[in-house]
């Protein structure tokens, strides 16, 4: 009896776990659902299934244009960061030298660096090469958190693979570039997916630099306009579209991450955990 | 005869590979120094001037003014001015701390015991563990409109539900009333990041070996006694590290507060006030010394943290 | 093709010497065995030699040519490491041809040496796989033939059988000296902690000890004439026996040494030494007999044949005095003994 109390009360437990986890997004499929005067009734369950929101939002050329914003700087900020991070990472995981793991705190610094330290200086140098209210700006000061995050998480990995394999390689005639670009990048692609990947999602989310850094409704990456989008008065905020607009932006990330769910798990870890 | 070789000599094997690490390492490094440790230099320059957001370099150097200064008027009577006797910047300091303490207190507590169900086997495990990724998914800005529709003061369903339940007796605006914006704050952000910390924790439960809990078990030592005496010491490590990273994002916290609760006394927090001043007021010599000083508290509770934190861990013989 | 040679060389890690000052010469064509217990430094010795890790003093030479500073590739060496350490990601024909591809050697030149590697050791069929797809002995090979596509003037071993089970670790070893007597003229270098591999496939075997050069020769004069307790000790299946205290001073010496198959048995009131035996071991060909004479550990006889000898029966014994090796306090062989 004792036991199956016992199991009862665990089952509560990881229902709540999951309930609590999903009801947000859940409750935001429902609203995105709903219009007109609908949307001020409470409903715990789905009661209509109207696409109006949708439509709407797929038809807000501004919000189209964040979209592609975010893509784009979000991107190239990855891209641009892995490029750097995979040799840099070689280096600090492979190669014995001097001052190698202050170096290393020093970049794991960097990466808790508060954003608004850098701010007004960053705000100068945007200002300074006129790239303010344009994408460029957030590709540039992006990398302040992309970059050292790629660089550690990476290094983690790197560290990880065989020393043989690369005295093998050594013995070859292979030289540190060879190595990375022809024995390690193909034997780490999972890391470089995984690592690529959450990078994308912290570049994606980013909001400080995004709001200062843009002026104009055009350059707005999609953390932006959702923030921004509201009515003149609370009465008016379009929490129907909002919602629409929520679902559209977030879909696409949860399935993202449950794909690479184990993977992520072990992202996640090597940066955290090994620190 | 026997000649002395090493680093002098240019063509041996590590003498390749340090000269390629230098390289590989050169292009990483300049482009931390252009986007982070310049940035920073000249806000905490920008902090010692009176420097303005419309004539960025027309800033003359006026010392600690923008942090401290007084003032003695004919009268005899002094008048302090400065960031350190601002009653605004130390609300928000005040918020900023009480936010990270009790926001990191209930997320490790919940963590460890969403990791401490989630090591348990049983059916559907995968599932659960993909769901709570969900809440760690969702942009930050997202989450705060989401929330922000629930605990919406008219239509929300978060005062429906404790309506209907009968915790309360009328519906509450919760983001916009002062005695309730910082719960708010504080769950939606236990909420989003509770995930991020049992992910953490569960990965440091499953490096302890199974055998010892099988040991526990055959001594027929009681469970919650096993955790605290074994579990909890073995994934400690883990843990301490997870409270930092936490604690540092918790420290710098933006997004949320200002979309969930905007210009709310009772929320708003260093980096939200810093940035109200830097770009808002057009105060941005005052904005940037607000910076620096989180910037400083910031680096003052890291240096603090790996410091104790190594005294702590030499005492751990298995370390 | 190589003549290989030490002058003190020294490596430190450190404040933390590992090898000790070493002289060697290996000649061209020579099996080369390093051998010695786990932390002697063999390992150490073979990298250096292979330039993965770097000497802090003293010359390396290949064929008279100083080649400290030279970058392994340039050696003209090729090594087989202990985990195979093949590429995962390439197939055995692209893991045996990696080396030539980085040099930029033309398709034809590499399809026709890896071919001919192949079939030198019977893996032609498996050119297509992934190493995963083999089992440790496939891999084992491939990890050679890489070597032997290498086409190089030295050969580097770093304990290649470890990872074997018993059984195919025998028939490796075989495959190993046939390929030291297919490629005559190429050095070989093996490191092993196996005195048994040392002795069945070394020429010559070198025995290290905290990062000294014990003894340098070829097996049978390292088991026949030890020139140290360590080597006498470490060289040979069963142990040497080594009596100390009053057995060694009627020989005027502080240990002496005597092999179980130099031992001859006789009625107890002959023996020069006697005692019950405690155990035996029947091997088949012979047995070993483990004598109680009154040292802290049992004297080991060797008996051939079958000749049937009861637990608890006292023996006389009888060491053949021509076999019998003297050390000093020392632990050096006594000369002329």
């Amino acid at each position: 009896m004792k036991k199956h109390l016992q199991n009862v009360g665990f089952w509560c437990v990881v229902a709540l776990i999951v309930i609590v986890s999903v009801f947000p997004f859940y409750y935001a499929v429902i609203t995105s659902f709903k219009t007109g005067t609908s949307l001020f009734e409470v409903d715990y369950f789905i009661t209509s299934f109207d696409l109006a929101n949708y439509a709407q939002v797929m038809e807000n050329k501004k919000f189209l244009r964040s979209i592609f914003n975010s893509v784009l700087i979000a991107g190239a900020t990855v891209g641009f960061a892995m490029f750097l991070a995979v040799t840099a990472s070689y280096a600090l995981a492979r190669v014995h030298f001097r001052g190698r793991s202050l170096l290393l705190m020093s970049i794991l610094a960097v990466s808790m660096f508060p954003q608004i330290a850098v701010l007004a200086g960053l705000f100068e140098l945007i200002r300074f090469l006129g790239i303010y209210n344009t994408p460029w700006a957030m590709i540039l000061s992006y990398t302040i958190f992309t970059l050292p995050f790629t660089v550690w998480v990476l290094t983690t990995f790197m560290r990880d693979l065989p020393i043989e394999i690369e005295e093998a390689a050594i013995i070859d005639g292979a030289t540190p570039w060879n190595i990375i670009t022809q024995v390690f990048l193909p034997l780490m692609w999972p890391a470089l997916v995984t690592t690529g990947l959450l990078a994308f999602i912290g570049a994606w989310n980013e909001f400080l630099f995004a709001l200062t850094f843009t002026a104009s409704e055009e350059q707005r990456t999609v953390p932006v306009a959702i923030a921004l989008l509201s009515g003149s008065t609370e009465f008016e905020t379009p929490w129907g579209a909002l919602m629409a607009a929520s679902v559209i932006v977030t879909v696409p990330l949860i399935i993202l991450v449950l794909i690479f769910q184990q993977k992520i798990v072990s992202g996640l870890t090597a940066g955290g955990v090994k620190g | 005869m026997a000649r002395k070789s090493g680093a002098a000599s240019g063509n041996s094997l590590s003498a390749q590979r340090k000269r390629a690490a230098f390289w590989f390492l050169v292009p990483m490094l300049s482009a931390l120094i252009f986007v982070a440790a310049w940035p920073l230099l000249r806000t905490i320059y920008f902090s010692f001037t009176d420097t303005s957001l419309t004539s960025l370099y027309d800033g003359r150097w006026i010392g600690f003014d923008n942090y401290l200064s007084y003032r003695e008027l004919s009268s005899g009577r002094v008048i302090w001015k400065g960031t350190l006797v601002d009653p605004a910047w130390w609300n928000a300091v005040w918020n900023t701390v009480r936010f990270t303490f009790i926001s990191v207190a209930f997320e490790t507590v919940l963590g460890l015991m969403v990791a401490l169900v989630l090591h348990q086997n049983f059916k559907g495990r995968g599932w659960v563990r993909a769901a709570i990724l969900i809440p760690w998914a969702i942009p930050t800005i997202v989450s705060a409109r989401m929330w922000g529709w629930m605990l919406n003061d008219q239509f929300g369903i978060i005062n429906d539900m404790l309506l209907s339940v009968g915790l309360i007796d009328r519906k509450i605006a919760w983001t916009a009333t002062a005695d309730t914006a910082m719960y708010a704050v504080l769950a939606v952000d236990i909420w989003k990041t509770t995930p991020f910390m049992a992910l953490l924790c569960l990965a440091g439960l499953q490096m302890i070996p199974r055998d010892i809990y099988e040991a526990a078990k055959v001594d027929g030592v009681h469970p919650i006694k096993v955790f605290w005496k074994v579990t909890l010491p073995l994934i400690r490590p883990a843990l301490m590290v997870a409270i930092i990273f936490r604690s540092l994002d918790a420290l710098r916290i933006f997004d949320l507060v200002y979309v969930l609760t905007p210009n709310s006394q009772a929320t708003k927090t260093m980096s939200v006030i810093a940035r109200e001043n830097l770009f808002d007021f057009d105060k941005f010599a005052y904005g940037s010394a607000q910076s620096t000083l989180l910037f400083a508290l910031i680096a003052i509770f890291v240096s603090a943290y790996i410091w104790l934190g190594k005294v702590d861990l030499g005492g751990n013989a298995d370390r | 093709m190589a003549q290989i040679k030490l002058t003190d060389v020294r490596k430190s890690f450190g404040a933390v010497e590992v090898i000790k000052g070493v002289d060697l010469d290996i000649r061209i064509g020579e099996f080369m065995v390093f051998v010695g217990p786990s932390g002697c430094g063999k390992s150490t010795l073979l990298r250096l030699i292979s330039g993965l890790e770097e000497i802090t003093s003293g010359d390396l030479e290949f064929d008279g040519e100083r080649v400290n500073d030279l970058i392994p590739s340039k050696r003209g060496i090729a090594m087989v490491f202990q985990s195979y350490a093949l590429y995962p990601h390439m197939s055995v024909f692209e893991n045996m041809a990696f080396g030539m591809k980085l040099a930029k050697s033309s398709q034809d030149e590499m399809k026709d040496r890896v071919t001919a590697a192949a079939e030198m050791l019977q893996i032609d069929h498996l050119l297509d796989r992934k190493p995963k797809q083999l089992s440790g002995g496939q891999r084992q090979r491939v990890a050679i033939g890489r070597a032997i596509v290498r086409d190089p003037r030295v050969f580097l071993f770093d304990e290649p059988l470890s990872n074997l089970d018993a059984a195919l670790r025998v028939a490796t070893r075989l495959e190993i000296a046939k390929l030291h007597h297919d490629m005559n003229d190429v050095t070989m270098v093996y490191v092993t902690h196996d005195q048994v591999e040392a002795m069945t496939l070394a020429d010559r075997i070198c025995v290290l000890r905290d990062g000294v050069v014990e003894q340098v020769g070829t097996p049978e004069e390292l088991y026949d004439s030890p020139n140290s307790v360590f080597v006498a000790g470490f060289i040979g299946s069963p142990k040497m026996n080594l009596l100390t205290g009053s057995f060694a001073e009627g020989e005027g010496c502080e240990t002496l040494g005597i092999r179980a198959e130099h031992i001859d048995i006789c009625p107890p009131e002959d023996g020069r030494w006697t005692g019950p035996v405690m155990h035996t071991e029947n091997l088949g060909s012979d047995h070993f007999l483990f004598v109680d004479i009154g040292t802290d550990e049992p004297l080991i006889v060797r008996q051939p044949g079958k000749q049937k000898i009861a637990m608890g029966e006292t023996l006389g014994l009888l060491p053949q005095a021509s076999m019998l090796h003297r050390f000093d306090g020392g632990g050096r062989a006594i000369s002329g003994a």
